[in-house]
């Protein structure tokens, strides 16, 4: 039976509990979610003892079913002050899932300076003093616990960011080549700083593994799923192709690629960042063009990108972060946007918060538009140390507006706007708008059916269908996000019929219940209720519901599209 | 009459990137898509002047017209 693993870091305790039965259905994000709502008073400080950080595995994760490896974390953020959910690959969801951990619920402050490491193993977690690896970076702790407790151990760790309580710091787990994959957005990496926790460590051995209720029934459904996912053309091919990166030369076209923050929806320098040049240039210098972030991942979106002499440079190298740090802040030099996602994982700092980050210090003089060295080196000698510069610009893009008085700072709820203009593409500024996460692409993607002619058509410069489009994608995601599937299953499931049947087929046979598609709907809408309700307590209303000024005023080439909707019409997304 | 043709992911394969087109008016998109080995069925995504266009718009003088695969991201 899945347990609750509870690690108090006030006296230093831990607590093996059973599953209360209110959360025996919940999985992912609908479980850190609602223990978060539970547990963690909503008006607390996100960097005080009485914030907890919690991890969950989804409902299928640690089964065979494709693509269901995806950790979720959970705690109030430091960075928009509501609840914060960022899921991620690695290795580490798989194994709690096999161990039989539910969820692993971290509570409590050191009374002392004292730092930590955790060890989860299948007899409960134990709590052991860390000296040695404080100050490192993610790769030299990941190295460091391989060769403390071996190769097979997952790692879950912070780096100077999130030793420095930085708001956009980020938790790194290691992937299945001992890499790195991020629960990057909302500060999390602060808040298990906050608990003075360097890193958690997680043995298998032992674990007893998922026990599946019906198994001839789910290897039926499971099938079905991975044959979805092979079908359908962007989890199929695009994605494995190009990587998610592909979205730079679309989005340019379509006029919605933020540009110099935000001030224009096109690059000229598109092609050289584009995911058809990186896609010839992993192939070139022997890198890997496709990768999985985890086990039984069959998309493949990820890849391996090496420098001129073929050596790693980096690896789940994302369109956000490209955009982020190429268009956005007028950098062309691909190999530099690489160099700085390296660092930006080794530091442990979100590399989307990051990269809006820096368009808004550009735009205060710190640095120059396009000056790639310079942000290297603001990364490694300002960020890396925490000198007063650094811990400004590792606050995020809404710090560094604060600090610089900058009036042009795209984000909500204090988390920066990724990669698609809301102006030029209204669909995804009613998500950022309304997300209970701050600006989230992810929590409800509707680029797939406003440029990518997934899910249908709903034409990105008009108000009509969007509130709704968001609402029903918000809905959606957040059930999936429950489930421990990774987010790009949506593209097969909003256009093959036999896609979502099965995936709920998959949970049923897991657990021997009878699910039906209302009732994954019902966990969805339940969940953003749940999460919005916490928000509120908070202190974030319906007037955080709302993007930045300057997308009313500014009108962004080459549509001349402005942000048009009224406060009421996106105060209607919560119509339901 | 000329128009601007971008063409993206698989769909360089052998071709190109960018090309001027020289084409009879009231030329439509699909007679491009079908004139350039491509099938309706390959295309993903129709941008006429960077808004969605769709296989029977007509192209004027001047248009740029981008054909992509259905791909994504994200």
């Amino acid at each position: 039976m899945d347990k609750i693993f509870r690690v108090n870091m006030t006296d230093l305790t831990t607590k093996i509990e059973e599953v209360p039965a209110a959360w025996a259905g919940l999985g992912g994000r609908g479980l850190t979610s609602t223990i978060v709502a539970a547990e963690v008073p909503p008006t607390c400080h996100a960097l005080s003892a009485d914030n907890k950080l919690v991890f969950a595995p989804g409902l299928l994760t640690g089964t065979p079913a494709a693509n269901s490896g995806r950790l979720s974390a959970g705690a109030k953020s430091p960075l928009t002050g509501g609840i914060k959910e960022s899921n991620a690959g690695g290795t580490a969801a798989q194994m709690l899932a096999k161990l039989g951990i539910k969820a692993l619920i971290i509570e409590g402050a050191p009374k002392t300076g004292a730092w930590y490491n955790l060890a989860v193993g299948v007899n409960g977690v134990t709590i052991n003093e860390e000296k040695e690896l404080l100050g490192l970076g993610n790769f030299a702790v990941i190295d460091a616990v391989e060769a403390r407790l071996g190769k097979k151990t997952g790692v879950l760790t912070i780096g100077p960011a999130g030793e420095l309580k930085m708001t956009a710091a980020n938790i790194s787990v290691k992937d299945p080549d001992s890499k790195i994959r991020s629960h990057g957005r909302g500060g999390l990496g602060a808040v298990m700083g906050s608990k003075q926790i360097k890193f958690i460590s997680i043995d298998g051995e032992g674990a007893p593994g998922v026990k599946i209720a019906d198994p001839e029934k789910f290897k039926g459904a499971a099938k079905v799923f991975a044959k979805a996912l092979l079908d359908h053309p962007v989890s199929g091919e695009g994605l494995p192709t190009y990587g998610t990166n592909v979205l730079v030369n679309i989005l340019n076209e379509a006029g919605g690629l933020p540009t110099k923050n935000f001030t224009v929806g096109q690059f000229e320098g598109h092609d050289k960042i584009s995911g058809e040049t990186m896609h010839d240039t992993i192939a070139a210098r022997g890198g890997k063009v496709k990768h999985g972030c985890h086990a039984g991942c069959i998309i493949q979106c990820s890849q391996v990108y090496n420098d001129k002499d073929g050596k790693y440079v980096t690896s789940g190298f994302e369109y956000e972060t490209i955009w982020g740090l190429g268009a956005d802040c007028c950098i062309d030099n691909l190999d530099d946007i690489a160099r700085a996602d390296n660092l930006m994982d080794d530091i442990g700092i979100d590399s989307i918060e990051t990269a809006v980050m820096f368009g808004v210090a550009m735009e205060a003089g710190i640095l120059n538009w396009g000056d790639s060295k310079e942000m290297l080196r603001l990364l490694t000698e300002e960020i890396a140390k925490g000198t007063a510069l650094g811990r400004v610009l590792g606050g995020g893009a809404g710090s560094v507006g604060r600090t610089y008085g900058v009036t042009r700072v795209p984000v909500v709820k204090n988390q920066g706007i990724p990669a698609y203009d809301p102006r030029s593409v209204k669909g995804i500024g009613i998500t950022y708008a309304t997300s209970t996460m701050g600006a989230d692409h992810t929590s409800g993607y509707t680029i797939a059916t406003n440029i990518l002619n997934v899910g249908g058509y709903v034409d990105p410069l008009k108000k009509d269908g969007q509130v709704e489009l968001s609402r029903n994608l918000q809905i959606a995601t957040a059930a999936v996000d429950s489930t421990g599937m990774c987010i790009f299953v949506a593209f097969p499931a909003l256009d093959i019929p036999e896609c979502l049947p099965a995936l709920i087929d998959m949970i049923n046979a897991r657990f021997g219940i009878a699910l039906t598609g209302d009732d994954v709907t019902n966990l969805g809408k339940h969940i953003l209720k749940l999460e919005r309700d916490f928000n509120q307590k908070a202190g974030l209303t319906s007037v955080h519901d709302r993007l930045p000024d300057f997308f009313k005023t500014e009108p962004v080439a080459p549509h001349n599209a402005v942000w048009d909707f009224t406060d009421a019409e996106i105060d209607e997304f919560w119509n339901f | 009459m000329k128009i601007t043709l971008k063409l993206f992911a698989t769909f360089r394969n052998g071709r190109f990137k960018i090309a001027e087109q020289e084409l009879a008016e009231g030329t439509e998109v699909r007679q491009v898509v079908l004139g350039l080995g491509l099938t309706e069925e390959e295309i993903g995504i129709v941008m006429l002047n960077g808004r969605h266009g769709e296989l029977d718009s007509k192209l004027a003088n001047g248009d740029t017209l981008s054909l992509f695969p259905l791909v994504g991201g994200g």
